[in-house]
This record gives structure tokens, sequence and C-alpha cells, in this order.
């Protein structure tokens, strides 16, 4: 290679990263739009599940065929990055396999143990293309997906497949020209998968094979740096996401709602008989009245927003959900979609206006979200259970009902009138509160 | 049902100078549905037969919350959490066993943060431990032989992860027990949770109940075992629509455990 290859993929290479960094930036700082929420309790707890769930994907397997064909995925997706880190010093400084000298036999190991993990990966990325596209399993053509969200996941099968097969050929012509009368490159690496590849080049020229090989290399690369990019724009981003998102996630027993502090204060004003009740509210002008429950993006929290980036739409949730089983609209993995949707909505209007949100007139509340699909929500946290990385679309559910009912007073009427029953005769039903103990003498 | 139910309450026992040794949460189904009244008195007979100190709240006792809170109304739960916060810490209660996983859920999770510290547990976690201090002693009776099948209650279960208490308790009754397709961390909901209890559900193709109510006719139970009154409700209608009312029946655990005793 000359100098000029070298400056070349220099360029490529940080113009790479530079665009990866901005378009993850912009994803923090979108993330940061959501309410604070403390997440920094119990780290040890949450280093666990970050090892288990993510890294150790104990939750993926619990559905064994799709959980297995992810490992290799993921773990060739792992393991390949360290044969990336070989490819950028050999692309900067002009070598040929620069680990090889260094690594010895490991080294064999090592490029043997890629080519089989790609191999691998080609092999699960059919299979995954099979199920979405021939097998049709449900959740993958369910209504949720159509449009974008379709293309986006054979999107991303195509550029695994391509990315691996650019791969083995760079390996394949790399054997090649080692086995060559005279050796145009070193020995380095062992190939299980290539050397079966190789003998396509047989017979042609010495010149022909290295245009090829570097066509492979710099496709390659350049593939691989297409696809980082991609990353941010697709559902794919679980890849980076799905650790914080396990870290983050919340601990406490599923079952356990948060009680919104805001209305604590309230409510305890309420009940306190020193307070005097014809008392003017404390004026602070700097404080935004608060408002209860969520109606866009603002009004989750920052957990709940690196929720919607991290999913990556494979639906599990929605299989899960009694609700969308039994055909209702309701679907967990929509109320995900749907929040990230707005919230890439809110940061472009952000991004267009110099940095300030100007109002647009919509919502994620009934503009992406519809009542009905709220109130669908049997809070059975189905969907919370199955997620494989700890994603919670209760919490979303519920914070908007939260809105509906307290700042729109906006239940359905029957809901109402069990509310008003409780707040009546402490019971959801018109019974009152002087027979409960009625039943101890009834037969 | 000869003996009458003795059922003290915690006024009673505070002017008696008393503590109990537990609190019976009875919970607003537990006090007013007719089938869950019947769950209720099961569970008292049992507490009676073993002696237990208990007492209950009566007419001091008031919805925990729960429907409202799931419903979106948070104002109306906290109310209700710290008025019943206020009347717990009165009479200084320490441990409280209720029948119903949404009150013991909400109880047992949502209180503490409002100033509501108590030892919660469910009513089949209870009689487990009366079994396992050997103050309660059970064996089949009448329902030697058949085929129980036992529907986790979303918030026993998933929720805060009490799977084994009630299947325990239904396999000291030297019965057949069956697991359904989607059970434990996999069971499907009744239906009835999030408030749903109460409002008609949103348009679609099936009730939720009736697609449960089929998962556990599939494993052909005499019995579904039950923990919670909603969802005894929720299946009883199911079996109801499916006319399998002479064939199955839909029995919370405490039921069975009476029965099983002859109580």
């Amino acid at each position: 290679m000359s100098y000029l290859d070298n400056i070349v993929f220099a360029i490529i290479l940080i113009a790479g990263f530079v665009f990866f960094a901005s378009g993850v930036k912009k994803i923090i700082r979108n993330i940061n739009l959501g309410v604070n929420v403390d997440r920094k309790d119990n780290p040890k707890a949450r280093w666990t599940n970050m090892a288990m769930i993510a890294l150790g994907q104990s939750k993926m397997v619990k559905r064994p065929i799709a959980g297995v064909l992810h490992i290799f995925v993921y773990v060739g997706f792992i393991i390949i990055n360290i044969e990336l880190l070989e490819i950028i010093i050999d692309g900067l400084f002009g070598t040929h396999r620069i680990f090889a000298p260094y690594l010895g036999r490991a080294y064999d190991v090592l490029i043997a143990s890629f080519e089989i993990l790609a191999i691998l990966v080609i092999f699960s990325v059919t299979v995954f293309w099979i199920r979405r596209n021939l097998i049709r399993l449900k959740r993958f053509i369910h209504s949720d997906l159509s449009g974008f969200p379709k293309n986006d996941a054979n999107y991303i099968l195509y550029f695994e497949t391509v990315l691996m097969i650019l791969f083995l050929l760079m390996n394949a012509s790399d054997l090649h020209l080692q086995n060559v009368p005279g050796g145009v490159f070193h020995k380095a690496g062992s190939f299980p998968i290539s050397q079966f590849i190789a003998p396509v080049f047989n017979g042609m020229s010495n010149e022909l094979v290295i245009l090829l090989f570097e066509i492979f290399w710099w496709l390659h690369i350049v593939g691989i740096l297409c696809f980082m990019n991609y990353l941010y724009l697709s559902k794919h981003l679980h890849i980076i996401l799905a650790f914080p998102n396990t870290y983050f996630a919340d601990l406490k027993p599923k079952g356990q709602f948060d009680n919104l502090a805001s209305v604590t204060k309230e409510v305890k004003l309420m009940m306190d008989p020193n307070a005097d009740p014809f008392a003017a509210a404390p004026v602070d002008e700097n404080t935004v009245p608060a408002k209860f429950g969520a109606s866009d993006v603002q009004d989750l929290n920052w957990v709940q927003l690196l929720n919607a980036y991290t999913c990556t739409e494979c639906g599990r949730c929605t299989s899960a959900c009694p609700a969308n089983q039994t055909g209702k609209k309701l679907s967990p993995r929509k109320i995900m979609m749907d929040t990230r949707d707005r919230l890439q909505e809110v940061g472009k209007n952000i991004d267009a206006n110099k940095g300030v949100f100007v109002p647009d007139n919509k919502t994620l509340l009934n503009d992406y979200i519809t009542p009905e699909e709220l109130w669908a929500c049997t809070s059975c946290n189905a969907c919370v259970e199955e997620c494989p990385v700890n994603i919670s679309p209760l919490s979303i559910i519920m914070d908007m009902r939260r809105y509906l009912v307290m700042e729109q007073s906006a239940a359905p009427m029957s809901l109402n009138a069990m509310m008003s029953n409780i707040e009546n005769n402490g019971a959801p039903w018109q019974y009152s509160q002087q027979d409960r103990l009625n039943w101890k003498n009834e037969n | 049902m000869s003996e009458s139910l003795v059922v003290p309450t915690m006024a009673e026992m505070l002017a008696e100078g008393k503590q109990p040794e537990v609190l019976f949460w009875v919970g607003c189904a537990g006090s007013f549905d007719d089938r869950a009244k019947k769950i209720t008195k099961a569970f008292v007979r049992i507490l009676n037969r073993t002696n237990v100190s208990f007492a209950v709240l009566g007419t001091e006792e008031s919805c925990t919350g729960d429907p409202a809170k799931r419903a979106g109304n948070e104002f109306l739960f906290q109310m209700q959490a710290m008025m019943n916060i206020e009347v717990l810490n009165a009479y200084e209660a320490k441990k409280i066993v209720t029948a119903c996983p949404h009150c013991f859920n909400t109880l047992k999770n949502e209180y503490p943060e409002l100033g509501g510290n108590y030892e919660v547990i469910h009513h089949t976690e209870f009689l487990k431990s009366l079994i396992d201090d050997g103050r309660l002693t059970v064996e089949g009776g009448q329902f030697k032989g058949k085929k129980i099948t036992f529907h986790d209650p979303c918030y026993l279960g998933r929720a805060n992860k009490v799977y084994e208490a009630p299947r325990d308790l239904i396999q000291k009754l030297d019965i057949e027990l069956v697991e359904m397709k989607r059970s434990k961390a996999n069971g499907l909901c009744c239906g009835a949770g999030g408030a749903q209890m109460f409002k008609d559900a949103e348009p679609g193709n099936k009730e939720v109940n009736i697609e449960r109510t089929e998962d556990a006719l599939e494993t052909q139970p005499d019995i579904i075992a039950a923990g919670c009154p909603f969802c005894n409700t929720m299946l009883t209608d199911g079996i109801k629509n499916k006319e399998k009312e002479g064939q199955v029946k839909v029995m919370d655990i405490a039921e069975l455990i009476a029965n099983a005793q002859d109580l």
C-alpha cells in the first residue's frame, strides 16, 4: 500500500467515528430530555443484572431457538471486533496481519475461531431471515412493523451477511496469496472455512487476486463503518444500549409501582389538620406546576427514554400480552416504538430550532398512542417479564393513564364509578363501609 | 360450618389490651363479593381451628387503593393509603395476612414509602408456615386423587415471585398437580388486573378470561385452584361460558385446605 491508501483509510476511519459520535451525542441529548430518576442505588445488583441479562443473555434463551442463534451472532459480533482492531492498525500503518508475529500459534486459533463464528453468524442470520420472511412468525408480521421497521430488520440481516461474506472472501484471497509460489503475503493464520473458498482464485494472476483482496478488505472495513453509523438510525442500537439499559432497569418487585412524590405532598397537606385551608399557595415564579403523569416524551423519565432506544422490536412483549393476544389494539412493542419515534421527532424539532423545542401541536398521547391502547392493559407485567433487556412498557402505560385521569379526568365511565365508590365507601363497589364485617354472620 | 366463626376486631383486641399474632386484611372482595366471602370464611375457619390469634379491622378497613392506582388515580390511591396507614399504625400492626394478591402487593410494596411498614404475607404463604410449624396438618380428604391445576395470580407470581407456597399447599392434598402450558413467570393474566375488573374490555376478538380458561381446561382438571378473588371470578365466568361448571370447579386454596379438613 502506498501512503495515499493509509491517508484515505485514516480519513474514512475518522469520518466514520466522527459521524457515529455525533449520532450518539444526539441520542444522549434526547434521552436527557426525560425527567430525572435516581437509579444509582445498589450497584452490586445492577452490575449483576447487566452481567446476567445483557452479557450472559439469560433472558434471551427462554426462547431457545432464537436464543441460541442470537448467541452465535452476539459472540460473533464481539469476538470479530478483536480482528477489527488488527484491520485498523494494518490500514493505518500499511502493515499486513500485524498481530501474527506477536501471537504465534494463538493467532492461528484466533483467526480460526473468527472464521467459525463468521459461518455461524451467516447460518443464524439466514435462519432469522427465514423466520421473518418465509415462516412469517406472528410477531414478525405484526402490524407494528409495517413500513420501515420491517425493512429495517431485513437490512440489518443483509448487512451482517454481506460483512461476514466479505470477511471470509478477504481471508480466502489472503490464504491464496500466502500459498502461491514465492508467497505474496507472509504465512499467518489458520483458515478452516475460507480454505474451501480459496481454490476459486486458482488460475488467476497474482495481480488480480491482490486487487480482489484489496477490494474485499476495503468493502469490509467501510461496510463496518457504515453499519456502525446505521445503528443509531435503526432498531439495532440494542447491541450497545442493552448494557446501560439492564444496568439502570428498575430493581423493585414488578408489582411495585412508583408513588408520585408530587401527589404525596398534596395529599399530606390535605390530611394535615393544622394546615390552613385558606392559605394562598406559596408563590415561586421559578417553578412550573408539576404535571401529573405523562402526555409526551419529556414527561417520561430518562430510563423510559433509554428503554425506547434500546428496544430492538423483537415483539416478545407483544406476543405475551394478554390484551394483544385477544385482539385488542394494545401492543407493548408499539408503545416503545411510538415513544422512540416521538422522541426522534422532538429531537429533530430541537435541532431545527437552535436547541429549543418549539411546540408542534403534537404529543405522544393521541398522536402516537391512543387512550384505547392504554386502557386495554391489565398491568400483568408479562411484557416486562418477557423483555430480554428489561424494558418496561408498563411503566409508560401507567404514566400515561395517570395523565388521562389526573389531568384530563378522561377515565372510562365505569372506572369513574369505581373510583367514586372508593372515595365515598372505601370499596370499589357501592357497599357501605359499615357493612364490611357482615360476612361474619352470614351463612 | 356448624361452629360459628370467631372473628375478633382490632378494636376489641385493643380494648382487652391484646395484640394479635397477625392482622387479617380481608379486602373489598373478601368483604362484599359473594363468592369471595366464602374464601374469607374458609380461611377464618382454618385460623379458628389452628387457634391462630388474629384480628380484622372490620368497619375500619378500607380499600387499599390498588384499583385506583392502576387506573391512574394516584391521588385517590395515596388518600386511601394514608388513611389506612393511620389506622394500621394506630393499632401498631406488625404482621398482615391477606387472601387478595392485589391488597398483598399494595400493602407490601407501595405502603412503606408512605409510612406503612409491615410484614405482609399472602394467605398461601401463611398457611404454608402453619404447616411447617406443625400447627396445621393437611390430608387429601375429599380431594384425594383429583387433578388440580393452579392459576398464578399476576400480583402474587410475576409481581412478587411467590410461586411455590400455593403449589406446596396443593401438593399436600394427595392430588395430581398439573401445570398449564403457561405457568409461573409465564402465566397468563385472568384479565381482571389493572382495574380491568371494573370496566368493559376494549374491542377485540376474545375475552382474556376465556383465553385463560382454555389454558386451564387443556389440562383436563377436576379443579382449577386460584389464589386471588378476582382471578376466581374471571375463571368461574370462563368455566360458565364453556358450560363446564358441572365438571370443573374453581376454588381458592384456602377453600381446598378447609374442605379437605372438613372444616
